[in-house]
């Protein structure tokens, strides 16, 4: 499958410190796609630069296969900052419009996009209401509207279901498999993992401006695995303890979590068992959650500091 | 191109399609002109006659003061003595009296006229009543050395045959020049008012976008520059449109006043042919014609034109000043009063060098003020009423349209540079120093 979009070696400094290092990656057509990262690893700063609201020092981005020239392509790209609002005394309907017509469409057309999905998201009546009548929920609904109204190759979201309920979520959440299946790419960023793990299938890791995780959820999670598995025990687990093959991690009441020593495998781990004559009732390998992951990659390295070096010392 | 009027047509008309708009360009000029209008009508028609007996008894006026018929205040002459005339005052036959005592001796310095009122006489009757006496005695008292009529009204107008002229052989009406000071002064004025209203309704604007979180939204599918300049363009065409109808309602309530007030023009139309007609009356007229004449002198098509192209270029000029600090500023609109400082400075030296340029039109001040491109909109508005080439030369003012075109496309590119770093920046407070260095890095 071809790549919707590509970034070879980006670069972004301010005056006082390195946004975005050299970063590359490439994004595959139709795919969800996680950037994930601490506050201040220069997500925002890579997004900006995506969709051409900042212009990287050096490096190039190339969507759709060629070079990426912001006049053109934005048409093809929807964004959802994190800062994001609407003019609250605007009529919503008209406000829909006006953002789909800056997208570049023309008139009639915004019009007839912006009635489709208003009554696909059931917000026909809506239409004369200002954005200040809104809860928050359904403001975001509607900017989430506004975002993907033009049915944008690349839709780049930056922690949409924030300040959303469950039901809210899962109505976006379903938009965007639905998108995706339409052959929309979608970017989205959060730090929220357990999204991230439901949603993604490839995902980045940024921090202090470089990338220091890239692939898919799978490949990460089997980078990062410990040789870890739990078993279920008929019986109290209490009186099991560590054996040639493997240390005992954790118990709790029936289960155990053993962690497999160096050139053991985990049939070795089961014939411990069977020997010992206990029931097994479960046996699972334990991947590390990508919150897991995340904490051990970013803790320790200084993440937290970085965010006061953002102001220039003179 | 098309972006820019896209943002522009919203601005336009967010702002035109509020109740707001309606209200502040048609109600409050019509309440003001309202307000005049009643003044004016209660000032000339007021019913209220005030009588004044007169026992004249030294003959000093000869039978009445002057020629004038007012129903305001009447001069009647009687024959009474002081306690007559008391009783008169008390019954309220009379509003007021004077007594002249036989012998009485204006020239001597020493006798005094005494007006007595039964109630307080208010200030505009009392100067109204001083000045026919005085003038009426100061009249007989010149007729009493054999001066005649004509003699004393040359006399009088003794500064009419000083006259100035210019070198280019022009002569300059006093009227005409009194009427530029009042033209330069209030086009002046007004493109003043203009940059601030218009100026801080592009910050607010700026704000607004900056404090509801679009402004990111927005400036992922246009450029920054693009959406300052639509605001601009559409502001300013809100300004345009709001200086039109003000045009079309001051020209409309000059045909519909008068239908609605006929005594003003009435009165106004009477005076001059009145029979015998005394020499105020002619004076009266004589300023309305010479007033007329001096607006004839004003070049009206060169002001409105140089207003609007003033007005437009200091509003361009400082509109996107503005726009930068409304960018710059965060949640707290506080700020945004000590960032504004160094933009108000100019506008306000701009006005004190204006009121000077008004007098002196030629003085070095004026002219540098007409000059750069900071306080020219205000300034050559006070200049260019004078006319060409008494106020300003045909090359200063070419310099100066030039100067503040520079100055408009400087403070543009500028501006666009803070607006752009400015609206994506949250939290941090901003200094006039952090403006400075976003508007000199290198992009």
């Amino acid at each position: 499958m071809s790549n919707i979009l590509e970034l070879r070696n980006l670069r972004k400094h301010y005056a006082t410190q390195k946004a975005v290092d050299d970063v590359s990656f490439s994004i595959e057509q139709g795919s969800i796609f996680g950037l994930l990262g601490p506050n201040g690893a220069g997500k925002t700063t890579l997004l900006r630069m995506i969709t051409g609201i900042f212009y990287p020092d050096s490096g190039d981005i190339y969507f759709d296969g060629k070079e990426f020239n912001p006049a053109d392509d934005i048409i093809k790209i929807g964004y959802m900052p994190e800062e994001r609002g609407l003019y609250k005394k605007m009529k919503i309907g008209e406000q829909a419009l006006y953002l789909a017509q800056l997208k570049g469409l023309d008139r009639s057309e915004a019009m007839q996009k912006v009635k489709t999905w208003f009554k696909r998201m059931e917000m026909e009546s809506w239409w004369n209401k200002k954005v200040e009548d809104l809860s928050k929920g359904m403001s975001q609904k509607l900017q989430f509207v506004t975002t993907v109204l033009h049915e944008p190759k690349l839709i780049i979201l930056d922690e949409p279901f924030s300040g959303l309920d469950p039901v809210n979520a899962n109505l976006i959440k379903d938009e965007i498999f639905g998108l995706a299946q339409r052959g929309s790419t979608v970017i989205f960023s959060t730090h929220r993992m357990e999204q991230v793990e439901e949603i993604c299938n490839h995902i980045i890791l940024m921090n202090l401006g470089k990338k220091i995780l890239d692939g898919t959820v799978n490949d990460v999670k089997q980078q990062f695995k410990e040789n870890k598995f739990s078993i279920k025990v008929q019986g109290a687990a209490a009186g099991i303890a560590d054996s040639p093959a493997f240390e005992v991690d954790s118990r709790k009441d029936n289960n155990l979590i053993v962690k497999i020593r160096e050139g053991y495998k985990s049939n070795d781990v089961l014939q411990h068992f069977l020997q010992s004559g206990a029931t097994i009732e479960a046996f699972n390998e334990v991947l590390p959650s990508l919150n897991e992951i995340f904490i051990n990659l970013v803790e320790g390295s200084k993440a937290v500091t970085r965010a006061f070096s953002e102001t220039p010392v003179n | 191109m098309n972006k820019i009027l896209l943002v522009a047509r919203r601005e336009f008309l967010t702002r035109v399609q509020k109740k707001t708009f309606l209200l502040s360009t048609i109600g409050l000029p019509l309440i003001i002109f309202g307000l005049y209008a009643m003044m004016i009508y209660f000032s000339v028609k007021s019913t209220d006659n005030f009588k004044v007996a007169v026992s004249d008894n030294a003959r000093l006026f000869n039978g009445k003061v002057d020629d004038k018929k007012s129903t305001e205040i009447i001069f009647e002459f009687v024959q009474d003595d002081t306690a007559a005339l008391k009783s008169k005052l008390d019954k309220g036959i009379y509003d007021a009296y004077l007594y002249v005592p036989a012998g009485f001796n204006a020239g001597s310095g020493k006798d005094s006229l005494q007006i007595r009122s039964g109630k307080a006489v208010g200030l505009l009757t009392r100067e109204k009543i001083q000045s026919r006496i005085s003038k009426s005695l100061e009249d007989k008292r010149l007729m009493a050395l054999n001066i005649s009529q004509t003699q004393i009204d040359s006399i009088k107008n003794e500064k009419d045959y000083i006259r100035f002229s210019s070198t280019s052989g022009e002569t300059q009406k006093g009227s005409k020049v009194g009427i530029s000071y009042a033209v330069g002064m209030i086009s002046g004025f007004l493109i003043y008012i203009i940059l601030f209203v218009y100026g801080t309704m592009v910050m607010r604007g700026v704000m607004e976008e900056k404090v509801s979180r679009i402004a990111e939204v927005i400036v992922s599918s246009v450029k920054p520059f693009q959406l300052m300049m639509g605001k601009i363009l559409g502001i300013g065409s809100v300004g345009l449109l709001q200086f039109i109808i003000w045009i079309v309602l001051v020209f409309g309530l000059q045909i519909v006043l008068p239908a609605i007030f006929p005594e003003m023009a009435g009165q106004q139309q009477a005076m001059p042919v009145g029979p015998g007609a005394g020499a105020a009356a002619v004076q009266q007229s004589g300023a309305m014609a010479t007033l007329m004449s001096g607006l004839q002198d004003i070049n009206f098509p060169l002001i409105i034109g140089c207003f609007v192209f003033y007005f437009l270029g200091g509003y361009f000029l400082y509109s996107s000043l503005f726009a930068a600090v409304g960018s710059a500023v965060n949640e707290d609109p506080q700020d945004a009063q000590s960032l504004l400082l160094p933009i108000m400075m100019p506008v306000i030296f701009a006005l004190v060098i204006m009121t000077k340029a008004v007098n002196d039109p030629n003085s070095s001040l004026a002219v540098f003020g007409s000059l750069f491109p900071l306080t020219s909109p205000i300034v050559m508005m006070a200049r260019i009423a004078h006319g060409i080439p008494d106020g300003v030369s045909t090359i200063q003012l070419i310099i100066s349209m030039l100067l503040l075109i520079g100055g408009f496309l400087g403070t543009t590119w500028l501006a666009g540079k803070i607006y752009r770093t400015g609206i994506l920046m949250y939290g941090k407070k901003v200094t006039w120093k952090e403006m400075w260095k976003w508007a000199f890095r290198k992009s």
